[in-house]
């Protein structure tokens, strides 16, 4: 009852906002990409245990594959778009399932190195590649519609991602998705001994990720209005560390750690990132780092070892043998 | 593709950029060694290996910038690492020794950005090239050119990993190191202060990661970037040559230098780090291809 | 009796070690078979041989009269062949009727499924296997919490959950509260006799071994020593000379 109020209140929050702080759309749009970005990397990261440091792949392929459909399609801005977006969805997904199915059935650590260079390979490439503009980058079609009228569009866009994202993996966590998943981040040998298909479960979750990324791509690109290969698609030493960095700090393996750890990161870099300089990126080294070692559970995870119960974690007694069969 | 043409026009080509591969590729292999030794003794893949690397590079030029031959700086930078390398373990690779790889992979990743930042802001994100002079040689009337330094950086490579084997085998250290590597719980029954090794293979690890970034400071370039290739490349080495063979590492490092060289050549040199990356989802991929066939586990 | 696992000649080696030399064994269907043999004769690693964690150096390995010695570890588990391990593995930080929940038989894990919720029937099937194995009321605690023992039954309660056809157990009572032990020998007959799944169990403890299997293999020095009713096998002297350490 309570949560569903406090669901309630969130969702009236994120639709009145454009009305309420109309200066600080912008600002918004990113926040709620940045907890898109969070959840889809906990769901590797957290609930399966496997590291992606390149998830950002996904990213950049859907705003680069939603601004060439935008460029080449000549239809009404609307349909263009929405044609984007679908393609920049798809794109990263197909690319999420050829990748995965071939490293996926590698463990965890191979995995995780396998990830790393994977946003700055595609940064290069995109750079190189006169189609897409190359270092010049690209500029998605202008906003057709009233002077402003962008950033509320975008950022309802961008919301309603969020939100899709948060109750997607919800509901995929609460089935058998998620207890899948949880088990290969266990025990991976027993998940196979058990005869799961747990390449099939590893490349799935990743394509779900890709998913959600690529729209997010696609909306990023628009927002920003201007599409840099290394800088806004592959951006793997900002978006791409931020987006562990958020999953961690809120707390990995749970719904609400990574949307806490991205509120947190995202309003505390914006007050007070501009006063660091060029100690941003130092900082966010250093914060990794220490929230490994001396803070590896997150904010939810700490709360999870504090009180169990709150968590479902408890002793029931034994049911008479007839009441339970 | 019209480079392709220009191999089969001009073969003698070929065998420049072979030569230049299998010069690199000793550097790449004492990176690759060390990561070998931290991962068999430690337990732990260190993500930060291409950043200790690109430090050894910064270590030469500033003894170039001081007016002193980058060449010293194998030595210097190999000391000077060690004490990095010490102070790493003291201070934040000891805390995930005993801990799963998810959580050092995490931890050596936050660090590589840490040091890679740490450099930019210390030294400026401009490339640097420390010159050792030393000139070049021709061979097949000059259509194969080798510039002394990548031929003494070799003979550097060689002697450097030489010490290294001579220190594992020869010295207490380094027997402790290898018995630590087999089985961390009977060392430590038999009195061996497993601590510390850790502390001293991580010392030797940066060590002749310094050595070989100095190498490559002066061969090629060093910048506060750098790093994050060598980490791929190093690791690539070690699971295509197997943990614990150092010939095998050698070879398979040199095997990839040349393959660096043909393929800057062939797709242009901007690619050549998108290579790397590629190269490593496809030795990835064959091995979990081969290894499913012989119902095997990369574990 | 057809076998529903038949081992014929396998050989495994460790570089120059040989674990397993020329191991034959068949266990016919709805059994229950004991492997015996002291320490570090190589019964886990035949247990690790037939379930497809190690590649087999030759010999061969047949369940239900289909070779198995090529498959890979979760193919054959999808055929109804499941082992439990020596030290427990389960999902530590899952809870306990999550453990059973995703250890439903193999059919159950289409495509489809990915998607679906787990049944009320599900459900039920789970909690009553708990209150089998004697967890129902520990069912919502995190499996890591548990003690080795109660993680033991846990491991069963998972085996059994997916329906196999026959389960390679391995030292089923180590670690487990001796007073339960008798507790836990009924509970692996029952098995046997109710859901119809066959046994191979790895003991070491004599009484429990004798008194559940119905026939006996002894592994030494990686070979197969004895066989026979445990009655005889007990008394076999090259059996009892192997227990005392002739080597």
């Amino acid at each position: 009852m309570k949560r569903s109020i406090l669901r309630a209140a969130v969702l009236a929050f994120l639709i009145a906002f454009p009305a309420l702080l109309p200066a600080w759309r912008t600002q918004m749009s990113y926040l709620v990409i940045m907890i898109v970005f969070s959840l889809t990397w906990d769901l590797l990261g957290g609930q399966m245990g496997y590291n992606s440091f390149g998830n950002v792949l996904f990213f950049g392929i859907g705003m680069y594959v939603c601004a060439v459909v935008q460029r080449d399609a000549h239809f009404s801005y609307p349909a263009t778009l929405a044609l984007g977006i679908a393609a920049g969805a798809a794109a990263a997904v197909a690319v999420a399932a050829i990748l995965g199915s071939g490293i996926l059935g590698l463990r965890g650590h191979y995995f995780a190195i396998g990830t790393l260079g994977l946003g700055i390979a595609a940064g290069e490439l995109a750079a190189g590649w006169d189609f897409v503009g190359g270092g010049g980058g690209m500029v998605p079609p202008q906003y057709p519609g009233a002077l402003g009228g962008r950033e509320t569009f975008f950022y309802y866009l961008a919301a309603a991602l969020a939100v899709a994202t948060f109750f997607t993996l919800r509901w995929l966590y609460g089935g058998r998705f998620g207890l899948a998943v949880n088990a290969i981040r266990d025990d991976e040998d027993k998940a196979e001994a058990m005869g799961l298909w747990t390449t099939r479960y590893k490349t799935a979750a990743w394509c779900v990720s890709a998913f959600f990324l690529g729209i997010g791509g696609a909306i990023v690109g628009n927002v920003s209005g201007f599409i840099d290969p290394r800088e806004t698609a592959f951006a793997g030493s900002t978006y791409g560390v931020w987006m562990v960095l958020m999953a961690i700090l809120g707390g990995k393996g749970t719904l609400w750690g990574p949307v806490l750890g991205a509120v947190i990161f995202h309003i505390t870099k914006e007050l007070f990132w501009t006063y660091l300089l060029d100690w941003q990126q130092v900082a966010l080294g250093f914060l990794i780092v220490v929230i490994v070692i001396f803070f590896p559970v997150g904010i939810l995870g700490w709360a999870r070892e504090k009180w169990p119960e709150k968590f479902g974690h408890r002793v029931e007694e034994a049911k008479p043998a007839e009441a339970s069969g | 593709m019209e480079n392709l043409r220009l191999l089969f026009d001009a073969p003698i080509l070929t065998v420049q950029l072979l030569l230049d591969g299998i010069l690199i590729g000793a550097i790449f292999a004492l990176a690759a060694y060390g990561m070998m030794l931290v991962w068999g003794v430690l337990n732990i893949i260190n993500v930060a290996q291409g950043e200790l690397v690109m430090l050894g590079g910064y270590v030469a030029f500033f003894l170039f910038k001081a007016g002193i031959n980058p060449l010293f700086g194998v030595p210097v930078a190999a000391a000077l690492l060690f004490v990095v390398g010490w102070l790493l373990y003291r201070v934040v690779i000891f805390r995930i020794v005993d801990k799963d790889l998810f959580i050092s992979i995490l931890a050596t990743f936050g660090l590589s950005i840490l040091i890679q930042q740490l450099a930019k802001v210390a030294f400026s994100p401009d490339v640097r090239t420390p010159q050792a002079g030393f000139g070049t040689i021709s061979m097949f009337g000059g259509a194969v050119t080798v510039t002394w330094i990548k031929i003494i950086s070799f003979a550097a490579a060689l002697t450097t990993g030489g010490v290294l084997v001579w220190f594992l085998r020869g010295t207490r250290m380094g027997q402790a190191i290898r018995a630590t590597a087999q089985n961390a719980r009977a060392a430590r029954v038999m009195g061996i202060d497993t601590d510390r090794v850790y502390a001293w293979t991580f010392g030797v690890n940066a060590a002749i990661c310094g050595a070989s970034g100095a190498l490559v400071a002066m061969t090629y370039l060093v910048d506060p970037y750098i790093g994050l290739p060598y980490t791929i490349r190093s690791f690539m080495i070690v699971i295509v040559a197997g943990l614990g063979n150092i010939s095998a590492v050698l070879a398979t490092a040199i095997g990839l230098g040349a393959a660096e060289n043909i393929s800057a050549f062939l797709f242009g040199a901007e690619y050549q780090i998108a290579f790397v990356y590629g190269l490593l989802v496809v030795i990835l991929i064959s091995r979990r291809i081969v290894l499913a066939r012989q119902r095997r586990y990369l574990a | 009796m057809t076998p529903i696992l038949e081992v014929t000649r396998v050989r495994k080696t460790f570089g120059g070690v040989v674990a397993n030399r020329d191991v034959s064994l068949s266990v016919p269907e709805g059994k229950i078979y004991g492997l015996i043999g002291p320490n570090g004769s190589g019964k886990t690693t035949l247990f690790s041989s037939i379930v497809g964690t190690h590649p087999i150096d030759s010999g061969s390995i047949k369940f239900r009269g289909e070779e198995v010695s090529r498959l890979r570890v979760p193919q054959i588990a999808r055929l109804g062949l499941l082992r439990t391990f020596q030290q427990t593995r389960i999902y530590g930080k899952m809870t306990c009727v999550q453990n059973l929940l995703i250890s439903v038989p193999p059919a159950a894990l289409s495509w489809r499924s990915m998607l679906a919720r787990p049944s009320a029937a599900e459900t039920k099937k789970a909690e009553d296997l708990l209150q089998f194995v004697g967890l129902h009321a520990k069912r919502h605690l995190r499996a890591g919490d548990l003690s080795f023992g109660q993680q033991k039954l846990l491991e069963l309660a998972m085996a059994l959950m997916s329906e196999p056809r026959m389960l390679l157990l391995d030292e089923p009572t180590a670690g487990i509260n001796p007073t339960l032990i008798n507790d836990l020998i009924d509970r692996l007959r029952r098995i046997n006799a109710e859901l119809g799944i066959t046994l191979l169990v790895i003991e070491h403890n004599m009484r429990v071994v004798m008194g559940l299997a119905q026939y006996i293999y002894c592994l030494a020095h990686g070979e197969l020593l004895a066989e026979g009713e445990p009655a005889a096998v007990k008394s076999d002297k090259r059996v009892i000379e192997a227990y005392l350490g002739a080597h």
